[in-house]
């Protein structure tokens, strides 16, 4: 590989990559971000000024080794690159998707207020595509047999990330996911057009090649317990991910019609129900959709509910915009495709016909009262402001509390009052001896790079544990 | 013969595969970690194939010794359909369980159970731990004819008394289930706990027939159920007033408490797209399944 000199072009325009035009990839489920092709990516790459105190990995949650890999695309060496990102991290082509980079390394990035930052998530999910397509990825080595064993509970992001770290340190893995795919959330809940599937399934598919142990249909807690597992495996992490439903508890929750964000996303996503009757399990959303709440689920629900091609879809979110915990790309992506958002609004009843299926939205304009605990102003109603919104289908996403079956079968297990297992936060540990957990069943609703934060920590602890016990 | 519970080798091969009636089929697959945890009141979900559905089935019988477990389906749908349209030898691609939270087995005096089609199959285990645990056990399978009755010898092994009723009279007394209740009820028979299984409207009724005598009454509910694993709450059920996942806290519950109306309506949800994701199935297999 030509070793070109290296001479930083900071001030040219900071590259967002292309994305699909907004009115076709309404009725597409395919990625909305196209990203950048070689030449961008290089071009792109050459504003990095390589700082010596690198702010940008020190902000990464992972760690990526981002100076070193972006100078490594400059230098149009992709296969260096990747093998770069792989030292901290096995997971680049999803990290540059679902990463939200702006609050992170692009947020450090010392070219941020002057051209804007360089697009670090763009470059990482181009390296990762390249190599991918390339056939450039070659799976890290693995250091030779410990003898001892690891069960990861879920497939989720922290899982993996756990599962990747010790495997490399030699100890055998089993994972344990209780869908039949791999994945967790990345499965379930992100939809297509952010994370395609095949992405998930080849860094998944890494670890296979590692040697870890992927086994599907096996619920823990329910076809086997944390305490069954302990007799054939050294440590436990528990990953298991925050799947519990908020429900609204407004009258009319139980209409046909009506689906918990977890119901709806799954439907679609992991079921592929909007190829209904390709495949076999069928999705309704009706003429008119309404999706509750302000978050990256309610986007993502409401943005999927968009492609299935109703007459509309609107957002109703009890606070302004200025409040939403969505990032505010994706609050910028579902405007664009035409979802009509109403501020200031919550819905206080559903309404039905007499076969039980939804037909209207009892809703109360809302005005921001003083801040209550979290420092938020308090949404209040107003008095007399109550409207209706015709809808076929309502989903509600307003948040996900933790999968509570592991907590309930494995006694001795400390739970806080959320239901989120308690742990130490730098190691992962829970109340019981090598057993560990992290990612959303400890945090609630999370992100991904949380969890995987959560996930390469716990790995250490657990890798000196193991380690202790063999000397 | 000792399993590796942790291997994927063989994994959901249909060992054994029976057709008991035209359209309901017994199913025996070899899935070790299941057979070794099953308990009676245990579902599992099937996948035919990539791209199929998810279907809870309760599980009828499982042996830890051979690694299976059997299940008997019912083509109701395109996804059962297809199920039934295996042959011994080929594989489920998923197999998930066991899931949901087991009956209770313990000394009630004599336990009534009414069975109503396929879930005659599900009533099987429940009343036979029942008997093993010394109780007296009636069983009532209601069938809407004789060619649709299944497991009647079955039942006869491991029940004191069985009642069968079916709606044309093909089979047994012409009738109700509910008629054989009150009978029993009439001619004095003490019972200390009744479980059903079969279609909501029967169980409903099952529940009404047994609420004047103040019987526990028990009945293993059927919402449409997508994860199984208590995260989309699409099989939310209405149990004494307050929201249950029949997934993880059922799928039994109990009769006396449940909110019937509302199962049936919800259970309605996707009438129209299984009725014509059927049809499009029937017409490119028509030989195979007969439906013409």
């Amino acid at each position: 590989m030509e070793n070109k000199p290296k001479k930083p072009t900071p001030s040219i325009k900071q590259n967002h990559g292309r994305h699909q035009d907004p009115v076709a990839r309404r009725s597409n489920f395919d990625e909305v971000a196209l990203g950048f092709g070689l030449e961008e990516a290089v071009t792109e790459a050459a504003r990095c000024l390589n700082c010596k105190n690198k702010p940008c990995e020190l902000a990464c949650p992972v760690n990526v080794r981002i100076p070193e890999f972006v100078d490594l695309v400059h230098k149009e060496d992709l296969g260096a690159a990747a093998s770069k990102i792989f030292e901290t991290s096995l997971f680049p082509a999803i990290c540059g998707r679902v990463c939200p980079q702006e609050t992170y390394c692009e947020a450090a990035c010392v070219l941020k207020d002057r051209f804007g930052p360089v697009s670090i998530g763009r470059l990482e999910r181009f390296t990762a595509d390249y190599a991918r397509k390339n056939g450039l990825i070659k799976p890290p080595a693995c250091a030779p047999d410990t003898g001892r064993k690891v069960a990861c509970v879920g497939s989720g992001p922290t899982s993996l990330a756990v599962a990747a770290e010790l495997r490399k340190l030699g100890h055998a893995v089993t994972v344990f996911e209780a869908l039949h795919e791999f994945g967790g959330v990345l499965s379930y809940g992100i939809p297509t057009f952010r994370l395609p599937r095949e992405v998930v399934r080849f860094e998944v598919d890494m670890l296979r090649k590692m040697g870890v142990r992927l086994l599907k249909n096996v619920m823990v807690g329910k076809s086997i317990t944390i305490d069954e597992l302990k007799k054939d495996f050294d440590v436990i992490y528990i990953g298991s991910g925050a799947g519990l439903p908020t429900p609204m508890n407004a009258p009319g929750e139980d209409l046909v019609g009506v689906y918990s964000s977890n119901e709806f996303l799954t439907r679609v996503n992991l079921m592929e129900a909007y190829k209904f009757p390709a495949v076999d399990t069928p999705y309704y959303v009706g003429k008119r959709v309404v999706v509750v709440g302000g978050g990256n689920t309610a986007m993502d629900s409401a943005r999927c509910a968009m492609r299935l091609k109703p007459e509309r879809v609107t957002l109703l979110y009890r606070r302004t915009r200025a409040e939403m915990p969505a990032r505010g790309e994706e609050v910028e992506n579902a405007m664009e495709e035409g979802i009509k958002f109403e501020f200031l609004t919550a819905p206080v009843e559903l309404e039905g016909d007499e076969k039980g299926r939804l037909k209207r939205v009892k809703c109360v304009r809302m005005e921001l009262g003083a801040p209550d605990a979290s420092g938020r102003r308090r949404p209040v109603p107003q008095k007399g402001s109550e409207f209706y919104i015709e809808a076929d289908s309502l989903v509600v996403a307003i948040g996900q509390s933790p999968n509570p079956v592991i907590q309930q079968t494995t006694a001795g297990l400390s739970v806080n009052k959320w239901g989120g297992i308690i742990t130490e936060e730098a190691t992962g540990k829970t109340s019981l001896d090598g057993i560990y957990a992290g990612g959303d069943v400890v945090r609630g609703g999370a992100t991904v790079l949380l969890a995987m934060k959560d996930g390469k920590a716990a790995a250490r602890a657990i890798h000196e544990k193991l380690s202790a016990k063999v000397n | 013969m000792k399993h590796d519970i942790y291997s994927t080798e063989g994994l959901y091969r249909i060992e054994e595969k029976e057709d008991l009636s035209p359209t309901i089929s017994r199913h025996v697959i070899y899935a070790p970690l299941i057979a070794a945890k099953a308990r009676p009141g245990h579902f599992v979900i099937l996948r035919a194939r990539p791209g199929g559905e998810r279907i809870p089935v309760t599980l009828v019988d499982w042996n830890a010794e051979a690694g299976t477990v059997t299940v008997i389906i019912q083509a109701i749908g395109k996804s059962t359909t297809e199920m039934n349209a295996f042959k011994t030898g080929e594989y489920f691609s998923d197999v998930a369980g066991p899931l949901g939270t087991p009956v209770e087995i313990k000394k009630w005096g004599t336990v009534l159970g009414v069975g109503g089609g396929v879930g005659i199959a599900e009533l099987y285990p429940i009343a036979r731990a029942y008997k093993e645990a010394g109780n007296k056990v009636i069983s009532i399978l209601g069938a809407r004819s004789k060619d649709l009755l299944i497991l009647e010898k079955q039942m006869e092994a491991i029940s004191d008394q069985v009642i069968v009723t079916t709606d044309d009279g093909s089979a047994g007394r012409k009738g109700l289930v509910t008629d054989a209740m009150k009978d029993l009820y009439a001619a004095g028979e003490k019972i200390d706990a009744a479980f059903t299984i079969g279609p909501i409207i029967m169980m409903k009724f099952v529940a009404e027939t047994t609420r004047p005598h103040g019987t526990p009454t028990f009945a293993s509910l059927n919402p449409v159920m997508l994860d199984g694993t208590g995260m989309c709450g699409g099989c939310r059920v209405e149990v004494g007033g307050k929201p249950r996942f029949a997934c993880v806290d059922g799928p039994m519950f109990d009769a006396h408490l449940t909110n019937f109306d509302l199962l049936m309506k919800r259970t309605a949800a996707y009438r129209e797209q299984e009725a014509s994701s059927l049809e499009n199935y029937a017409r490119d297999h028509e030989c195979r399944i007969g439906l013409h």
